[in-house]
């Protein structure tokens, strides 16, 4: 099935990719876009459904007035233009997942159009421009019977759940993004990621792709490096996980730089992905496309936001991410790299509020990136999820800075916490962790450490301090870790002075 | 423009709808009537006339983000010609997902 | 007092004052439908189970001494496009045969609400397109005033169902005259309210933005008691009006066009007008001056372009309209032998469920919406439907309401415009305007045409919102019309040889 593919830097190395995004994302209002059974995921087949999202004849929408916020918010978010007036419009075509054989769409009048949004891809800024962001209505699923593989070629027939029809949804569409080079797989992972984060803080969806309440279709062209004319774009369908979304692309570039390398031409098409495989398959063609017949949808009236509303609204919107991660960074004074990895943790809560509870960010840093990633990821958890609080982490840290314990024991009362045998307190009383600071005890394991190795000893006298290491250790071993280093460092050499 | 047989058989797939040949032979030119008497709304839609599409101005009609109840599956299904396990049975889909 | 022949607000009162028991009203009816629909195939569904037993609730409310409506336990006649929880909705179309829908339009409750009895869905064009029934994928229905004639369409059912006597009560829906055209041309009473003032939720679609459910009666205070029932805000249907419905039972009760400014509509008339149309129209004008009205010439320039507007918006719409009927969900499934295709399945069960017209309008709405002619075909009659609206403003500024002949010609003989569908179309040339403006309009009778014997409509046209001066004028012109003929409209078919077939005669009434 896999086409035939060009090395990926030796496709960067003769073109240069244009990409283009269009993201749905699932909003997660109560009740569905235009009537009112709940939007609601994973029902009994077809209890979720009513004359109106059935599309029984003579049933009638309403616009749902949330998912119209919600559309506002996004498009606010997103740093676009919000419509004074618009409308909805029907996109014509017969499917069978389509209850009304038309999907209620909008179509040249957007709600938000002309936005923006920069990111950030290892130090680099892109900005990705947004041609508009719309409202539609979800379509029914199909299940496909008959058949090897559960897909539609080869079914036998077919079967309809609309359960998830009329699910309110937002349409998001890029310009066409130029410029990315060789990053522009990540550029698109990045910015569907972005989206993610967006969504989850407005509030607006639950964006679990996996449950298709994020789906993106990624379009793709190469042009010859210098050109500036964009060639014939590749749309591929319903990429429905942050990698797919890179590995795909880079397919696509692989592929399309193989057919255009070889003499061929790109065809103007739709193409399916496959996340097992690893590539992607032909449909239809532009030749083929529908004409969709749009019009302004006769069972609605326009929606005309007033500008009090829209500011009411945006007064609404949270701090976004990337204002947030600015703030923490300045806050916080981590490199550019060390935030990064924070990111890419999903460590921002956790270091925030550890933070909050007393820890320097240095501190909280480490321990969340460190030794909790490391337990988180043996898990196979969040790091939110584990079982300790932000609070605690920061208790940890002020009985190591209180000298208390230190970071080996802090690793063991970490342990303790984890196991649910208390606060960091109970674990450093229950387990006895606290760090010898008894002089006396901690002078009798150095003389015995002395005494146990002369020739060591010798050489120190003669200067070689660095030989203190081993007495050092030596100590250490005998009081099972339990021992400030450098105090016992200060105790050997005023003895051996 | 006269609409041909072919031209009708083509709206009659976009339409969803198998016309036979007596069908196209007598709707083709019956649609060119119609579609001449018509035609005559292009020469008074000027530029400067603004499209209405419903008579009244009415605008932000919504409802409250409130669940109501939904039909009884059994209600769904009633009239369905085919069902299967919950769902609508239909015949094999053959064009690809779009 | 003959049950039959009286008006829906005598047989009100007589059922809350305990003189009759609806169900022998509902009873009566469902005889006389037994009776002559085998001629009139009006009704292309009787429920009379369901009618006896709306009837039998009406008699035990007021047997438990509660207050009944104003219609309580009169008998309606239902257009086949309303849904009815438990009851087939058809539309007229072979593709929705024995669909039973699951729930009910909102119009349906409040008739149910009131007390009023559905006696079944009465023939009508195919999904309501049509001027008279013959595009019904089940029967012509017949004019009762001669049955060689045609009923009007597309709410044909309804108006037969009326003029023949088999209900008091009817109510259709006017896209571009299905209400007011078959009024006309049996001699009974149809509405157009303005557009949003009846909720069209459960009333399957033919065109939005035109479509407007309505009364039908004999009489036009039995109108008005119909409208006051049906009308009102539904907040189920976004292009519903928020607004009170205007005293429409008042003004059918005191019906004065004292001082009342008329427009006569100069673009309606002359060529193509029956000059027996236009004598009796003239003769009503005449009338309305007499009784205190005074009348002017108002020339809409636009009107002629209304047809044209029309016949690009309506079919562009139906055809997006009538998409899910798929043979997916309900309905007709033609062709799932297991090797088909689903788009095959659609084409042919399409293909065998739709009608003539409807296959027109589904392609001409198809090639009117498809990309390279949207602009000059849909979006140009926008605009025109702009420019009526402008001439309507224009006319209301100056005058109360306009007036013009309800149509063209009287009934016309069943097969005379079958292949010819521009000469059917234009059935509904003086009642398209006011579908495309939104605003009301009214039908009533002002007379036989002397020419051929049959009904001629009078139609008032007023603003948006106004629906009472519908009432005013069609109340002022019945009451001496009807003063002058000695008896209503229908009374002159019921006491002639020609309808001696629906055995109403005064001396032989049912009771
Ligand atoms: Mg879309
Ligand atoms: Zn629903």
């Amino acid at each position: 099935m896999t086409a035939d593919v060009l090395g990926y830097d030796e496709a960067l190395a003769a073109f240069d990719p244009v990409l283009g995004l269009e993201v749905h994302v699932e909003l997660n209002t109560a009740s569905k876009m235009f009537c009112g059974c709940a939007n609601a995921f994973g029902g009994e087949p077809n209890t979720q459904t009513c004359p109106v999202c059935l599309g029984l004849p003579g049933s009638l929408p309403v616009v749902n007035a949330t998912a119209i916020e919600s559309a506002i918010r996004i498009g606010l978010a997103l740093n676009c233009q919000i419509a004074d007036w618009c409308r909805f419009a029907r996109k014509n075509y017969f499917y069978p997942d389509m209850t009304k054989d038309f999907q209620t769409s909008q179509y040249d009048e957007p709600i938000a159009f002309d936005g923006w949004v920069d990111l950030d891809v290892d130090g680099e800024t892109f900005r990705i421009e947004i041609e508009r962001a719309h409202m539609e209505e979800d379509a029914g699923k199909l299940v496909h019977v008959g058949g090897s593989t559960g897909r539609i070629g080869g079914a036998e027939y077919s079967l309809v759940d609309y359960n998830r029809a009329g699910t309110p949804l937002v349409e998001i569409v890029t310009r066409p993004i130029t410029g990315t080079g060789a990053k522009a797989p990540q550029v698109a992972k990045a910015y569907v990621s972005f989206l993610r984060d967006l969504m989850l803080s407005l509030g607006v969806s639950d964006v679990r792709m996996e449950q298709g309440s994020l789906r993106c279709d990624a379009n793709v062209s190469l042009m010859p490096r210098g050109a500036t004319q964009f060639g014939l774009r590749t749309e591929t369908k319903n990429v429905n996980s942050l990698r797919s979304v890179e590995r795909a692309l880079t397919y696509e570039i692989q592929r399309q730089a193989a057919v255009l390398s070889g003499g061929g031409k790109v065809h103007q098409e739709t193409r399916h992905w496959h996340e097992d495989g690893g590539y992607t398959t032909p449909g239809r063609s532009k030749e083929q496309a529908e004409d969709y017949r749009y019009f302004p949808e006769p069972d609605l009236v326009p929606v005309a936001p007033s500008r009090e509303w829209v500011e009411q609204l945006r007064g609404t919107l949270p701090e976004l991410p990337a204002v947030r991660r600015a703030r923490l960074q300045g806050e916080w004074g981590f490199t550019d790299l060390e935030l990064q990895d924070a990111v890419n943790a999903g460590a921002l809560d956790v270091i925030e509020a550890t933070v909050a509870a007393g820890a320097s960010a240095q501190a909280a840093r480490k321990w969340w990136l460190t030794e909790l990633a490391r337990r988180a990821n043996e898990a196979g958890v969040e790091l939110g999820e584990l079982a300790i609080t932000p609070e605690q982490v920061a208790q940890v840290q002020a009985l190591v800075d209180a000298g208390t314990v230190n970071d080996k024991l802090a690793r063991q009362v970490i342990e303790g916490v984890l196991a649910g045998e208390g606060s960091p307190a109970d674990v450093v009383a229950g387990r006895g962790l606290a760090v010898v600071s008894d002089d006396g005890a901690l002078s009798a394991a150095v003389d015995a450490a002395i005494a146990a190795n002369p020739d060591v000893a010798q050489r120190i006298r003669e200067g070689k301090l660095q030989a203190a290491g081993a007495l050092i250790g030596a100590v250490m071993k005998d009081l099972r870790g339990q021992a400030d280093a450098a105090r016992v460092r200060e105790l050997v050499l005023a003895r051996l002075a | 423009m006269a609409l041909t047989a072919a031209d009708v058989a083509r709206l009659g797939e976009l339409a969803r709808i198998r016309l036979t040949d007596d069908e196209l032979a007598h709707l083709a030119p019956q649609l060119d009537v119609i579609l001449e008497s018509v035609a005559s709304v292009a020469a008074v839609a000027a530029a400067d006339v603004p499209p209405t599409s419903h008579a009244l101005p009415l605008t932000n009609v919504f409802r409250a983000d409130v669940v109501t109840p939904s039909l009884r599956a059994e209600d769904v299904l009633a009239a369905a010609p085919a069902v299967e396990d919950g769902r609508f049975r239909v015949p094999r889909i053959l064009a690809e997902e779009s | 007092m003959s049950i039959l022949r009286s008006t829906a607000a005598d047989l009100a009162g007589s059922i809350a004052a305990g003189d009759v028991s609806a169900r022998e009203v509902t009873q009566a009816h469902l005889d006389q439908i037994g009776a002559v629909d085998g001629a009139v195939k009006a009704f292309l569904h009787v429920d009379t189970d369901r009618a006896l037993a709306a009837a039998d609730a009406v008699d035990a409310k007021r047997a438990a001494g509660e207050k009944l409506g104003p219609l309580a336990g009169v008998p309606l006649a239902m257009k086949d496009i309303f849904t009815l929880k438990g009851a087939p909705t058809t539309c007229g179309s072979r593709i929705l045969e024995g669909w039973v829908p699951p729930y009910n339009s909102t119009i349906t409750d409040k008739l149910l609400d009131a007390g009023v009895v559905v006696l079944g869905k009465t023939n009508m064009d195919e999904f309501a397109m049509g001027s008279s029934t013959e595009n019904s994928g089940y029967f012509t229905t017949h004019n009762p005033w001669d049955n060689t004639r045609i009923p009007g369409g597309s709410g044909g059912g309804s108006a037969a169902a009326l003029a023949a006597f088999e209900s008091p009560l009817a109510v259709g829906t006017d896209t571009g005259g299905s209400i007011r055209q078959p009024a006309s041309v049996t001699g009974t009473v149809g509405v157009k309210p303005t557009y949003g003032a009846t909720s069209r939720y459960g009333v399957v679609a033919m065109a939005s933005s035109l479509d407007t459910p309505g009364p039908c009666a004999r009489t036009v205070l039995d109108a008005a008691l119909l409208h006051s029932v049906i009308a009102g805000w539904d907040p189920r249907d976004s292009t519903s009006i928020n607004a009170p419905v205007p005293d429409v039972v008042g003004a059918a009760r005191h019906g004065d066009v004292r001082g009342l400014k008329i427009g006569v509509v100069t673009e309606f008339g002359g060529e193509g007008y029956q000059p027996g149309v236009e004598q009796r129209f003239r003769e009503a004008l005449a009338t309305l001056e007499g009784l205190g009205a005074e009348i002017v010439e108002v020339s809409c320039p636009h009107f002629e372009y209304a047809l044209a507007a029309y016949y690009l918006i309506m079919p562009s719409e139906v055809s997006s309209n009538l998409a899910r009927f798929d043979a997916m969900r309900y309905g007709l499934r033609v062709g799932d032998d297991g090797v088909n295709g689903v788009e095959d399945v659609m084409n042919l069960t399409r293909g065998a469920g739709f009608g003539s017209e409807a296959k027109r309008r589904i392609i001409i709405g198809t090639y009117a919406l498809s990309s390279g002619y949207y602009d000059a075909y849909y979006g140009s009659a926008q605009k025109v439907r702009t420019l009526i609206t402008r001439d309507f403003d224009a006319a209301f500024g100056t005058v109360d309401v306009l007036v013009s002949p309800t149509t063209p010609t009287t009934a016309f003989t069943i097969g005379e415009r079958v292949d010819d569908p521009l000469a059917m179309y234009k059935a509904d040339l003086c009642t398209i305007p006011s579908n495309l403006a939104g605003n009301c309009a009214i039908s009533i009778p002002c007379g036989l045409s002397p020419d051929d014997g049959l009904p001629v409509g009078f139609q008032v046209m007023a603003p948006a919102l106004a629906d009472d001066r519908l009432y005013r004028v069609g109340a002022a012109l019945e009451r001496e019309l009807t003063r002058r003929w000695g008896g209503g409209m229908l009374d002159q078919l019921a006491d002639s040889d020609a309808g001696a077939y629906l055995n109403l005669s005064q001396a032989g009434g049912v009771r």
